[in-house]
């Protein structure tokens, strides 16, 4: 399981760097807002291209979330096991 | 575990039920319309992700001066929650950005040094599992610059010219967006603590197992 976190966050690392070197070349950039203003209606043309990216970010973090909580508890269960089979062998090695 | 454990369990898993209805009722921003509403999970991911860079920083402390196995424990478990959630906000950032900014993702100080601070993180893990003995003392000096990174990153925004909202954004927002936010802001610190504390359950369990191989071998 570390190795596939130790993977995962390489590919991350290096999909990162590879964005953000071909993104480097685009000249224009919004200012920087300094608070959020909310509206009554969305803009139509806004609508489409928001959608999938909005659906994959909340996705990610429920899937990452969902993974980590396995993660954590298959590896408690292993150690579950290992301590319950040590803590057998020490009782049988203290009777013998 | 702890008496308190799934009954929190129980409620953070109501919370993360309860937040999509919150934020799919928020208002829509006026210049970033409907792809804002990542905001709703990715501001507390990264604020996990430097909560937990503390925690990790400070039981690193505590251990390299007290020498409390507890607190290694501890430190080990925040730079794993560290890595997660800082994996969160650092892939739901430029999600975000491809639409607000125009780009996947810019080299400015607040998302460099976010950069930075998970990379820091990573390299604690990295150290734990392959840096051998005496790795656990290495690393813990490692977290020390992964906490002095923390502040940083915070303050970032309003020191240099960077097109990430300042931190002014949070204290000033208005009541049907506060509402949301401020609900999975909660949400995720109860996800942090409930991890946080399973995580240590975890160590303290492979301490168990390494000290009976001891009393084995002896």
């Amino acid at each position: 399981m570390d190795r596939t976190i130790v993977a995962t966050m390489t590919a991350l690392l290096l999909t990162g760097a590879f964005v953000a070197t071909g993104s480097a070349q685009q000249p224009q950039q919004p200012e920087q807002q300094e608070q959020f203003l909310p509206i009554e209606e969305l803009p139509p043309q806004d609508q489409l291209p928001a959608a999938p990216l909005l659906v994959t970010a909340y996705a990610f973090v429920a899937l990452a979330l969902f993974g980590y909580v396995l993660s954590v508890a298959r590896r408690l269960a292993v150690v579950q096991r290992e301590l319950e089979r040590l803590e057998s062998d020490v009782k049988g090695s203290r009777r013998t | 575990m702890p008496k308190w454990f799934m009954p929190a369990a129980a409620t953070c898993g109501l919370m993360f039920a309860a937040s999509p209805f919150l934020i799919a009722n928020a208002p829509y921003e006026s210049t970033m319309g409907l792809v804002q509403k990542i905001f709703y999970y990715h501001m507390p991911s990264a604020g996990m992700f430097l909560i937990a860079a503390v925690v990790c920083g400070v039981a690193s402390v505590r251990y390299l001066f007290g020498g409390d196995p507890r607190q290694d424990r501890l430190a080990w478990a925040a730079a794993e929650l560290t890595v997660l959630f800082g994996a969160l906000a650092l892939v739901t950032g430029p999600l975000w950005a491809r639409k607000a900014w125009g780009v996947w993702w810019q080299w400015d100080v607040r998302l460099t040094s976010s950069l930075m601070g998970w990379m820091v993180a990573v390299a604690y893990l990295l150290l734990r599992r392959y840096g051998g003995p005496g790795s656990d003392k290495l690393a813990a000096g490692l977290a020390l610059f992964g906490m002095a990174n923390v502040p940083f990153i915070y303050i970032s925004v309003n020191y240099w010219r960077t097109i990430h909202p300042t931190t002014t954004v949070v204290p000033t927002l208005p009541v049907s967006m506060g509402v949301p936010f401020w609900f999975c802001f909660a949400a995720f610190l109860l996800l942090f603590v409930l991890l946080l504390r399973l995580r240590v359950r975890l160590e303290e369990q492979r301490a168990r197992v390494d000290a009976l191989y001891l009393s084995l071998d002896q």
